[in-house]
């Protein structure tokens, strides 16, 4: 059974946004770190970038696989996690807590078409 | 490799109970539905590396030739020289077209019978082998036999694999076996060869018996606490090794000496496609494997682009990861020839970026054969 928080959205390809102070937090769930096993790198745009909703805009990858990230929302980006550059298992240890990019939308209305949480427990049959 | 993914379809290894059983993570590979991983592949892979791991190859494939011509019939279709190999020694080589290209690259064991010889053969390749083998034997007084469906395999590797088959299975015997040597012995009342080889780059064994024995076997290795491994440890294992994967590394279209294995080709014998791999030996060849680092932690995939620095596309990647034990990320590539010399710089493209890099030896980790 893989965590899930109340009040985050959600994409169908498992990432999660939070808003805070206006900027969309982003990171993938639980869900998805426990699907790829150990990670071992994150693919993470530069500050400044625009990612668009429904693009992939890095990736995550695991000793077997690389699985693309899908941006939930459009806009720029302003923040990468650069802690995940050295230490990419905390995805691992803590999805939720390790956020990977923080955007600043250009349409804050894209969050209407993302998941509430009990949706996306659905979605991934739990 | 395309994979037939129709579960009705798919084999299953005398194992497969076990591998469900232990929750491992399953998925179709040559046609079999096999163990990726148990734990993590991380941790298989450095049990492997550090202590004792196992795994289920009960898929390969064993085809026996016997007869008095075997050995004339073996070294037509084998691309190694199996003539004065002596009786309990094993040799690695291929099975090539006319072309150059590769039906399969396989094992021969020399048996103690005389004129009596084993083929084991890659689990995706044991029909199209079989139906070669067949082909080719014809006009040679010698029989053929697929026998794969009746022999199960479990590979024993790792540091401490020859204390595991003294200890845990009662085999101090093979304690004596050389590298690419076996003896045969019996279990549970049926043949069982117990050969010092193995697809990792670490010392090791291969036990081949029946179904009832491998089962029997495995039991009493997970009784005992070694580590099951599964295919994805498998793969980054044989790769740091430098050791190649028939289907990326060796293929219809990528010959031996494509591939930098031309030492197993015998080019003082007949053998089919010798005189194209001597061609390709003199020069006439387009593209060569390589091992290319690159300067960062992301990771070159198989079908990722090689590149020179002004974004000219020259080759492929075959096989690459992070890897486990080296902490750097390194992949084998198929390159246009002119860019295969060690140290040539050479960048791969991953997804929107292209990170440089250097041509650097296929053998990445330094492996620990029983000489």
């Amino acid at each position: 059974m893989s965590k899930i928080i109340e009040g985050l959205k959600y994409s169908e390809s498992h990432e999660w946004v939070k808003v805070e102070d206006g900027l969309a937090v982003i990171g993938v769930t639980d869900f998805a770190q426990a699907e790829m096993g150990d990670i071992t790198y994150v693919d993470m745009p530069d500050v400044d970038d625009e990612v668009t909703a429904g693009e992939e805009f890095g990736a995550l990858e695991s000793v077997k696989a690389a699985s693309d990230l899908f941006a939930p929302v459009s806009g720029k980006v302003v923040a990468v996690n650069e802690a995940l550059d050295d230490t990419p298992e905390l995805v691992n240890e803590d999805a939720f807590e390790n956020w990977i990019i923080k955007v600043e939308m250009s349409d804050p209305s894209e969050l209407d078409a993302l998941m509430d949480a009990a949706a996306y427990k659905a979605s991934i049959g739990e | 490799m395309s994979e037939n993914l129709n579960p009705a379809e798919l084999q299953k290894t005398c194992l497969y109970d076990r591998h469900v059983a232990l929750q491992a993570k399953m998925s179709p590979f040559a046609g079999f539905m096999m163990p990726i991983q148990y734990d993590s592949i991380t941790v298989e892979h450095n049990a492997v590396r550090q202590k004792v791991g196992m795994f289920d190859v009960s898929h390969m494939g064993e085809v026996f030739v016997e007869g008095p011509e075997a050995e004339k019939f073996v070294n037509w279709i084998f691309t190694n020289e199996i003539r004065g190999f002596e009786p309990g020694k094993v040799l690695y080589g291929m099975m090539c077209y006319p072309d150059g290209g590769v039906v399969d690259d396989l094992l021969v064991y020399r048996e103690f019978a005389p004129d009596h010889f084993l083929l084991v053969v890659n689990a995706a390749n044991i029909d199209k082998d079989f139906a070669w083998i067949e082909e080719h034997a014809k006009g040679f007084d010698c029989t053929v036999r697929n026998e794969s469906p009746v022999w199960g395999q479990i590979a024993v590797q790792g540091p401490e694999s020859e204390k595991v088959l003294a200890d845990v299975l009662g085999l101090p015997e093979a304690a004596n076996l050389g590298f690419y040597t076996f003896y045969d012995t019996e279990y549970k009342g049926k043949r069982m060869i117990v050969s010092r080889t193995g697809y990792t780059g670490e010392d090791g064994f291969e036990l081949y018996t029946s179904i009832d024995g491998t089962v029997e076997l495995w039991d009493r290795l997970i009784a005992a606490g070694v580590q099951p491994c599964g295919l994805g440890c498998r793969d980054t294992l044989r790769f740091e090794a430098g050791l190649p994967l028939y289907g990326d590394e060796l293929s219809a279209e990528i010959s031996p000496v494509m591939a930098g294995l031309g030492m197993f080709c015998k080019f003082d014998k007949d053998f089919i496609g010798k005189e194209a791999l001597l061609a390709q030996k003199g020069g006439e060849i387009a593209r060569k494997l390589v091992g290319i680092e690159i300067e960062d932690k992301a990771i070159p995939r198989a079908g990722y682009p090689v590149e020179l620095e002004d974004g000219t596309e020259v080759g492929i990647v075959t096989t690459g990861y992070h890897s486990i034990s080296l902490d750097k990320s390194i992949c084998f590539a198929l390159v246009d020839k002119a860019y295969a010399a060690l140290d040539t710089p050479l960048s791969i493209r991953i997804r929107k970026k292209v990170f440089p890099g250097k041509v650097v030896k296929k053998r990445f980790y330094q492996t620990n054969y029983k000489k």
